[in-house]
């Protein structure tokens, strides 16, 4: 069984009322951006239920789309025995005109009328009951979120499993073309090839690159469609508009029977939501509130998170005291202390931003204010070949770079999806957050105060943004090449946002974080750990810091960060700084506690506190003079902010481009960038006599 | 090849503001973008109404059969269209 339908109107809230799952739902067209399977228990049988992605067509365009029409093909291996047709009360019309392309094939259909609660007393009404008799179908009107009609559904779908019922579609093409499919269904019938008029008609009328091809191709059927096509022609109906307004026609038509309208003819009043987006989406307020919420959200990040991290932090730092104690001084503490808490402790500090940041996300998705931002800046990010929808991945790319190119998919472009994947990873994830709040706090804030800290760390994420833009309209001209599609965005009523699912959205990705913390970036800290603590010459622990350092300095990563210095010292990053740069080549994760093991190896493990900020602050050059200042701070922070360092990202974009070449692109360009930027903020310091 | 309806006072997409009420009279027939905006209810002879037009001029949202969606200007150029 498979659940189908139009964007937006309300497939995922269906599924997941259905199958009990907790798909992430979001007030904005295009949330389901793969397909997505769960089980649905009927009372007599339990059966397999997919969610296909949101679609206006079955002529596919998009990856997204094509997704989905593989589904619904008919004789298709993966076709499923029955389609529950989310049919969105509202929006009857263009919801019948895809209604109409599935139900032609011959499925049975069982319709899912939502939205019916949206229809206020001065709106229309929709029957189900006429609705159903006029399709031949049964309708059972649905408030999937208040499980209301959720039953009814079920038990409709459990007798349509056994006795399937299909859908009536007549629509009204000239008599010339009904005429040529009565004449290719005959010849194709003699070849022993079965085919239903619908499937003549889609192919006879598609246009010419159209590649969704139903009959076989063989050489004598291939003449006989030309012929046929010659004739239609000849008489100017070979024309696919034909189709399209023949199935209008029938939506219209359906609808007048299936709908009451209301008796006053006055005009309606203005909604809720009306009046909302005359502020929201005014000519001067609503850009002045859209970059207020955005400076809010990321303003919040840092000062609500601050109590929280101070405590994850005392919490970790009791546990290594703890540790310390009990394990006895050697390789084995270092590899507890130094390398796995502390590796972990100073990830797991970011957890609360994370959640803090997806609670934004999701409330604004929720709301239906993320579709206006879109609409917003349309036009700022169209003019270099990106468009309002890539917002949404932009955004998630903000988290985190993986769900963001993913969300790609649901621009229905390929050439602006392409940007937007390339573009993604510019955005500052969450997993860059450690670096500047580390830097931010040892540098900025002790100087400049908070207001300036939350400032900075507000520029560091708009850098990637600003950025993004020059470089996707070079990608556009120079790269890119491929078909345009119109931008297509429907602005969903305002509505509260659903709390459980909002709970779900920072429970998700919490997870996720943890789950990560907990793996990848422990092992990394043990290797990162030993590269930097083996070899040892002789068995005395370090004790004076001039000893840690040249124990450092020996080890394995020291060694490829002296190596590779006199490349990052235009930068004016010395080789502590480049071996941790180069260790978080993998995952940047993993950098904050690379650069904790790096500067506080070997330090005296009954110190309860081994303050990292500290000792960045006192690190300083062989000649004695500080290694970093606000300017190296900053260069450092830009180099993460644009380097790309993440090989999950990078496997990402393989995987949704389907090809070595566009990562590998990202990965030079993006490092090249870093690079290059990075050097030109140091040799600018010391133009300014600052290094 | 293009198909069309008599027509009376053509203009352009980007000529459109708020409030006003327009037909499709003019849709390409090869044209991708004309065949989509067809696909979500732009066929010849819909009359449809301009709702609002973003702060910076584009996109602009329009109330096409009974539902609303936003469109670029420019992107609609290749379907033709008349004041009502």
């Amino acid at each position: 069984m498979a659940v189908v339908g139009n964007p937006n109107a309300g497939k995922t809230t269906l599924y997941n009322a259905l199958t009990g799952s907790s798909q992430h739902v979001g007030n904005y067209p295009g949330v389901t951006v793969e397909k997505v399977s769960g089980k649905l228990k009927l009372s007599s049988q339990t059966v397999d239920c997919i969610d296909i992605p949101g679609l206006y067509s079955l002529n596919a365009v998009s990856a997204d789309e094509k997704v989905a029409t593989e589904v619904i093909r008919p004789r298709s291996e993966e076709a499923p025995d029955l389609f529950v047709y989310v049919l969105d009360a509202t929006n009857l019309e263009r919801n019948l005109f895809l209604f109409s392309q599935i139900a032609e094939f011959g499925f049975p259909v069982v319709v899912a009328l939502t939205m019916s609660d949206r229809l206020g007393p001065q709106d229309r009404t929709v029957s189900a009951r006429l609705l159903g008799e006029s399709l031949g179908i049964d309708v059972v009107p649905v408030v999937a979120f208040k499980d209301k009609g959720i039953e009814e559904l079920k038990a409709a779908i459990d007798r349509n499993l056994l006795e399937p019922r299909i859908p009536i579609v007549n629509l009204t093409v000239p008599a010339e073309i009904t005429a040529e499919i009565d004449i290719l269904s005959d010849r194709l019938s003699r070849a022993g090839v079965d085919a239903s008029a619908a499937e003549i008609r889609s192919d006879l009328l598609a246009p010419v690159e159209a590649t969704r091809l139903f009959v076989p191709d063989f050489p004598e059927m291939w003449e006989a469609f030309q012929e046929s096509r010659n004739r239609l022609l000849d008489a100017n109906l070979l024309r696919p508009s034909i189709d399209t307004q023949a199935r209008y026609q029938w939506a219209r038509a359906i609808q007048d029977g299936a709908v009451k309208k209301p008796l006053t003819l006055l005009p309606r009043p203005k909604s809720r939501t009306d009046k909302i987006d005359q502020i929201l989406t005014h000519r001067v307020f609503g850009l002045l509130i859209f970059t207020a919420v955005m400076y809010l959200v990321f303003q919040s990040i840092y000062t609500f998170a601050q109590p929280v991290m101070a405590l994850i932090d005392d919490d970790f730092s009791h546990l290594k005291g703890a540790v310390a104690k009990i394990v006895p001084p050697g390789d084995f503490q270092s590899l507890l202390v130094d390398g796995v808490i502390n590796g972990i402790g100073s990830a797991l500090v970011f957890l609360p931003q994370i959640l803090i940041l997806f609670f934004f996300i999701s409330v604004l998705e929720g709301t239906g204010y993320l579709a206006r931002a879109a609409f917003l800046m349309d036009r700022l990010l169209g003019w270099c070949g990106l468009n309002g929808r890539a917002f949404i991945p932009l955004l998630s790319s903000f988290a985190c770079a993986i769900p963001g190119v993913m969300a790609a998919r649901v621009m229905p472009d390929p050439r602006s999806r392409l940007v937007t994947i390339l573009v993604a990873p510019l955005m500052s994830c969450s997993a860059r957050l450690p670096v500047y709040l580390l830097l931010i706090s040892t540098f900025v804030e002790p100087q400049l105060g908070a207001g300036w800290a939350g400032f900075a760390l507000f520029a560091m994420h708009l850098l990637g943004l600003v950025i993004a833009i020059p470089i996707s309209w070079l990608l556009n001209r120079r790269v890119v090449k491929g078909k345009r599609l119109p931008f297509a965005l429907e602005l969903p009523p305002y509505q509260w946002p659903k709390w459980r699912d909002v709970a779900l959205a920072m429970y998700g990705r919490g997870k996720t974080f943890v789950h990560t913390a907990g793996t990848i970036i422990a092992v990394m800290s043990v290797i990162i750990w030993s590269l930097s603590y083996y070899p040892r010459s002789g068995s005395a622990p370090a004790e004076t810091p001039a000893q840690q350092e040249r124990q450092l300095e020996q080890s394995f990563l020291g060694r490829a960060g002296k190596a590779i210095e006199p490349v990052f010292l235009p930068a004016g990053f010395d080789w502590r700084i480049s071996t941790a740069i180069l260790s978080a080549f993998p995952a940047r994760e993993t950098v904050v506690p690379s650069l904790g093991i790096i500067f506080s190896l070997g330090a005296d493990s009954d110190e309860t506190s081994v303050d990292l900020r500290q000792k960045l602050r006192e690190a300083t050059w062989p000649d004695g003079r500080k290694l970093f200042n606000p300017w190296v701070a900053a260069g450092l922070m830009v180099f993460f902010a644009l380097c790309a360092q993440c090989m999950a990202t990078l496997a990402a974009v393989k995987r949704e481009t389907n090809s070595w070449k566009w990562p590998l692109f990202m990965f030079a360009y993006m490092t090249t960038l870093a690079y290059v930027v990075a050097v030109l903020i140091h040799q600018t310091a010391r133009l300014l006599g600052q290094a | 090849m293009i198909a069309s309806v008599p027509k009376i006072g053509t203009i352009g997409f980007g000529e459109l503001r708020k409030g006003m009420v327009a037909r499709v009279c003019e849709v390409d027939e090869n044209c991708l973008e004309s065949r989509r905006l067809q696909e979500l209810g732009f066929t010849l002879g819909t009359e449809f109404s301009v709702i609002k037009v973003a702060p910076l001029g584009d996109p602009v949202e329009i109330d096409v059969r009974g539902y609303r969606i936003c469109l670029r200007r420019q992107e609609c150029e290749c379907i033709g269209i008349e004041l009502v």
